[in-house]
């Protein structure tokens, strides 16, 4: 395996070894023009220094917003996203697709 | 996700060994599905199983409902593969882009002077003869192929193990007239008209290309397109938003 900035899973392993506290977030579905396919994934830390995206760009500040509450209170959350979404001023897909985000805390 | 679990995952990426990272979505409950072995309670419920190994065999992740609950299937397939004959200053340009694309990348290149480690860092490159080398990588239907050296005697070797390999793309620099030649030498070689037709050459997509980069472009592009005509799933990005 070549070491590339994709090594999400690498970057989430290096993080925990450096003592941070750390969260993946995977696209488990999607729906319609959705910008990154199922099984993308982002890092991110207890700082929120992320790597990685689940999205174009859309809705990555409100998945890293989730994935430091994770980190906190160790529970896993099941995020949808989507043009229908109440929060859709602030986090819609503006391509008009639809996707689904899992968000685990790691260890 | 447990650390060991995705230790185990990045273990399973680095032999190039196929996994399935299976994840029930309500409690984050977790098994590992391989070709030959599974670890995980969550994984024994034959639906799951069955679920998972089909995730295994087509390289798509997905969310299906089982028995046990809603789960995600998570497949970590070997990322495709570039080998590259000639460690030439194309290749130097090539090299990282097909990294940051996702490629697997080897370097192959006998000459010491070109295959010093300095000039591709974090990098295989493989210091043997073409041939060699090649019988021993052994291209299948995840790895692409392209010969840069414009030596006959580097090139020649590697193209006729890759035509009569599964490579889904083989190509190799040159002109129209330095093709027309290869063609000549390969012939005499027991490589068929239908083989040598597999051969991109001129290298890469018509782009105007010019520079070194300029050329690694050409020929990086002309591989992402014929990976996804071939309808192969890994790394197959989604439509554009």
């Amino acid at each position: 395996m070549t070491a590339t900035s994709e090594d999400i899973l690498g970057t989430a392993a290096a993080w925990k070894g450096q003592g941070r506290g750390v969260a993946l977030a995977t696209v488990t579905l999607t729906w319609g023009s959705s910008p990154r396919p199922v099984g993308s994934q982002l890092v991110v830390d207890q700082d929120g220094h992320m790597m990685g995206s689940v999205s174009g760009g859309c809705i990555e500040g409100a998945v890293v917003r989730e994935a430091v509450a994770a980190i906190k209170d160790g529970k896993p959350r099941l995020l949808d996203f989507g043009v229908t979404d109440e929060q859709a001023w602030d986090v819609g897909l503006a391509c008009g697709g639809k996707v689904q985000v899992f968000v685990e805390r790691v260890g | 996700m447990k650390l060991e679990t995705l230790k185990a995952v990045q273990a399973a990426r680095e032999s190039r060994r196929a996994v399935v990272l299976v994840k029930r979505i309500a409690d984050g409950a977790e098994a590992l599905v391989y070709g030959e072995s599974v670890d995980g309670e969550l994984a024994s419920a034959p639906d799951v199983l069955a679920a998972a190994r089909a995730a295994l065999a087509s390289g798509r992740s997905d969310t299906v409902e089982t028995s046990a609950g809603k789960v995600f299937l998570h497949a970590f397939v070997p990322a495709r593969r570039l080998i590259v004959v000639g460690a030439v200053h194309i290749a130097q340009a090539l090299v990282p882009m097909a990294a940051m694309t996702g490629f697997d990348v080897v370097v192959i290149d006998p000459r010491r002077a070109f295959a010093a480690d300095h000039r591709f860092p974090n990098v295989t490159v493989v210091q043997e003869w073409p041939d060699e080398a090649m019988e021993r990588l052994k291209p299948d239907a995840t790895t692409a192929v392209v010969t840069l050296t414009h030596d006959p005697k580097l090139d020649d070797p590697a193209l006729e193990v890759a035509l009569k390999s599964d490579a889904y793309y083989v190509g190799s620099l040159g002109s129209r007239r330095t093709h027309e030649k290869r063609k000549a030498r390969l012939t005499e070689v027991g490589i068929s008209e239908a083989q040598f037709a597999r051969i991109h050459g001129p290298v890469g997509l018509n782009i105007g290309a010019k520079s070194p980069a300029e050329i690694a472009i050409s020929i990086l592009a002309e591989i992402i397109q014929t990976h996804a005509a071939s309808g192969q799933p890994a790394e197959r990005p989604a439509k554009a938003a």
